[in-house]
């Protein structure tokens, strides 16, 4: 089966859990501005949204890489990085309609979600389920079951 | 190990910015945030020193675990002498700054001296320089913010920064940092406003790694986040209720501190319950509580982000309060609500909005309104003395007007900006002001819950729920039941809640974890963390040994064991209705049997037994 990371924004309360996790997986170190995932607070509105690669089936990044240094995991999905071809030109991140690829002045490399490998840390770390990785499938069903249930049925049979 | 062991020493009277190598002694005998930097402060200061003078210092400090992956582990402290007690002021926040100064690569910034004019800090990972601050001077604490973000045109930029209410020298003045996040009490906000130091703005982008045994330390936080989400309260009631959970439950038991403490007991208490924010309101059907926030690291989100009702006569033509902020937490609730006899909550949302826009501690703020409202009945002021304001318990309206002047620094509120101490003795009635060191109570009536009693009035902060919540015990059953109108036991229970708290309060953790943590659940994250073996007993040393330094620094200010005491209102007026009708505040039962176990003389000295046992500076 293949999974993707499914956010709920409805659910997040602007932790940061998740970008701690992030840098510490991929950096060694709790560090949210190396973080693949990022939290964005709308304050006036009182919301909190958590937002990443949605790993794209045809991906813009992957076709504008010059070096084909950004490849497909087979496994889980993902659109990974490969650190010893990446020049750092920064096309990427450019490709990218929803900016989910970032440079990384510290490596010169470019940074993206790679869902940990099909683990990812960030979904571990979210305390109150905003972010999970589910059956790719179906990221809907639980907004379907949600409104299934507000169905009347009973009354609709009457 | 888990502190980045650099410090940052900031000189304002010559503007130099200098690093220096964290004293690793000292982080071993005092830990991190509260501990340590009151390790350095009483080095560096002589105590006598004017709180408002340039010789006294502010530091802002980080604990061990402050920027790591550990619940709540994002909290920073400011500590100073404070110019409202004269005594030493620590004052705790969360929010985002915290973390965002050990991600720049700081366990500590020590401020000293005074700038001849307006600066703000600027801190960019190892870069930090102090810069001109005359265009952000007068300016609010949300305008302050804006203005940095757009300076440096960099949206992740994390602000602290004082209000109008530091400015014009109102005593109980926060700084606020991430828009509604205070380090409250004390007036530290007032003391850095007198260094005409306006803002400190960090950007850290290092990271925050030296942990000792990164792998348990990854598996001991990770238990212990469960640990707090399977519990009731951390798990349900904070992230549900906030705070606020606690508003029904005291006036239930008759501890509620009612119109200036006068009363144990709000009739209009259900009305600014945490439950109230929840109830879809009558003009667009939404609630007040738009959803809960976590601090940096929080897996609790308690905070409250709410909005106030857009016809209330407090913001009908002000679409700027029209947006979410940070909402009413018990506490602020409690001392702009109930102390003050008001109960619309739309207009105690307004009034708070107000304490972070311009940087005022609701709690001092609302009980010196209580008390100068008690002054208002009493004809000891007038409308003369307040420019026309009927200032009567239960005015909303009367409450929002003094707020705006008192925020700002105009009229009226440049009394109500001294306290309620120096406010009821400018107008002759020393009697009514319900304060310790001249600091304002929070929400815990000690006649109904005797422990706070003695937390009160020996706080090393003037009074304050946060040196030793007995409420846990007394009220909660947390981590065991004691009985809340019972002295029996008391000093025992409040020496424990206080060694413990100045533990929690230097590790960078936050003390609302300890409705289900104990040390038992903090030492071994600290131990996996910090360079050293950290098993239970030596945290609980570290925090006593930090509490009888902290006294020392009083008792060497001036004070003595006859400021350990409470308003005669506790001591000599009963409770009139609830559990607890015919008690007063029982101290003498409790305060002779506290200094023998502290080891103090029988007026409260620190002997040199004590000094030696805790290798105290002399």
């Amino acid at each position: 089966m293949q999974k993707s990371l499914h956010i709920d924004p409805g659910k997040c309360t602007g932790c940061l859990q998740c970008e701690m996790a992030c840098s510490y997986e991929n950096e060694g170190l709790f560090n949210p501005s190396k973080s693949r995932i990022k939290v964005f607070t709308f304050h006036e509105e009182g919301r909190f949204v958590p937002y990443t690669c949605t790993q794209c089936d045809d991906a813009w990044c992957m076709q504008a890489c010059p070096v084909d240094a950004i490849v497909l995991n087979a496994v889980t999905g993902s659109k990974d990085i490969v650190n010893d071809r990446c020049v750092g030109c920064k096309v990427c991140t450019i490709a990218c309609p929803f900016g989910t690829v970032n440079y990384n002045s510290t490596s010169g490399k470019v940074i993206k979600c790679d869902l940990c490998g099909g683990n990812p840390q960030c979904a571990e770390a979210c305390p109150t389920g905003a972010i999970t990785y589910i059956d790719a499938d179906a990221t809907g069903l639980d907004r379907m079951r949600q409104w299934a249930g507000k169905t009347d049925t009973q009354r609709a049979a009457a | 190990m888990g502190w980045t062991q650099k410090i940052l020493r900031v000189n304002l009277t010559d503007g130099s910015v200098k690093s220096e190598p964290l004293n690793r002694e000292w982080a071993h005998d005092y830990l991190g945030q509260r501990g340590l930097a009151t390790r350095y402060f009483v080095a560096e200061v002589d105590p006598g020193v004017d709180a408002l003078g340039p010789d006294n210092k502010m530091i802002m400090a980080t604990g061990p675990l402050t920027g790591t992956m550990a619940s709540t582990g994002g909290r920073y402290s400011v500590i100073c002498k404070s110019p409202l007690t004269g005594a030493i002021a620590c004052s705790n926040s969360g929010g985002f700054l915290g973390a965002e100064m050990k991600n720049a690569g700081w366990d500590m910034i020590i401020f000293e001296g005074r700038s001849p004019t307006p600066v703000y800090l600027y801190v960019e990972n190892d870069r930090a320089e102090l810069r001109p601050a005359d265009d952000l001077w007068g300016k609010s604490v949300w305008e302050t913010d804006e203005l940095l973000h757009k300076k440096h045109q960099d949206p992740q930029l994390r602000v602290a920064t004082v209000g109008r209410a530091a400015e014009a020298g109102c005593l109980y003045s926060a700084i606020i940092n991430d828009l509604h996040r205070a380090a409250g009490r004390s007036g530290v906000g007032t003391v850095m406003a007198s260094k005409n130091l306006k803002a400190v703005a960090i950007r850290g982008t290092r990271g925050v790694g030296n942990i000792k045994d990164p792998i348990r330390f990854m598996n001991v936080t990770r238990e212990q986040k469960k640990v707090l989400a399977d519990n009731a309260v951390t798990g349900q009631g904070l992230p549900t209720y906030g705070t606020q959970v606690l508003m029904n439950v005291i006036n239930e038991i008759g501890a509620l501190p009612t119109r200036n403490m006068r009363e144990v007991r709000f009739e209009g208490a259900g009305k600014v319950s945490a439950e109230a924010m929840h109830e879809p309101r009558h003009s667009d059907g939404k609630p007040n509580l738009t959803t809960n926030a976590g601090c940096f690291g929080c897996t609790i989100a308690c905070g409250r982000i709410s909005t106030i009702d857009r016809g209330h006569f407090s913001v009908a033509n002000k679409p700027e309060y029209w947006g979410n902020s940070g909402g009413l937490e018990y506490e602020a609730a409690w001392a702009l609500g109930p102390d003050t006899g008001v109960d619309d909550l739309d207009a105690l949302t307004y009034v708070n909005f107000l304490c972070n826009e311009d940087g005022m501690d609701p709690i001092s703020f609302g009980s010196t309104v209580a008390a100068a409202m008690e002054l208002f009945e009493e004809g000891a002021i007038t409308t003369e003395d307040t420019g026309g304001i009927e200032l009567r318990f239960g005015s909303a309206e009367a409450l929002v007007a003094v707020t705006e002047l008192t925020a700002r620094g105009e009229g009226f509120g440049k009394a109500l900006g001294l306290g309620s101490r120096r406010l009821c003795e400018k107008y002759g009635h020393p009697e009514l002001s319900m304060t310790v060191k001249s600091q304002e109570f929070p929400a815990y009536d000690p006649r109904g819950i005797q422990g706070m009693g003695l937390t009160y009035a020996t706080s090393n902060r003037g009074a304050c729920h946060l040196r030793s919540y007995t409420v846990s015990s007394e009220v909660l059953g947390i981590p065991v039941k004691t009985d809340p109108l019972e002295t029996d036991g008391k000093p025992e229970l409040v020496i424990a809640f206080q060694d413990a708290t100045a533990a929690v309060d230097s590790s960078g953790l936050c003390i609302f974890t300890t409705f289900a943590w104990s040390l038992e659940n903090i030492a071994p994250q600290i131990d996996a963390a910090c360079e050293g073996d950290w098993p239970v007993e030596r945290v609980a040393e570290v925090g006593a040994r930090i509490w009888q330094l902290e006294r020392d620094f009083n008792m060497k200010a001036g004070l003595t064991g006859a400021d350990d005491t409470l308003p005669g209102r506790l001591l000599k007026d009963a409770a009139n209705v609830g559990p607890a009708t015919g008690k007063v505040a029982g101290l003498d039962q409790m305060l002779p049997k506290y200094y023998e176990l502290r080891g103090w003389t029988a007026d409260g000295q620190l002997t040199d037994e004590v000094r030696s046992k805790f290798n105290l500076p002399a």
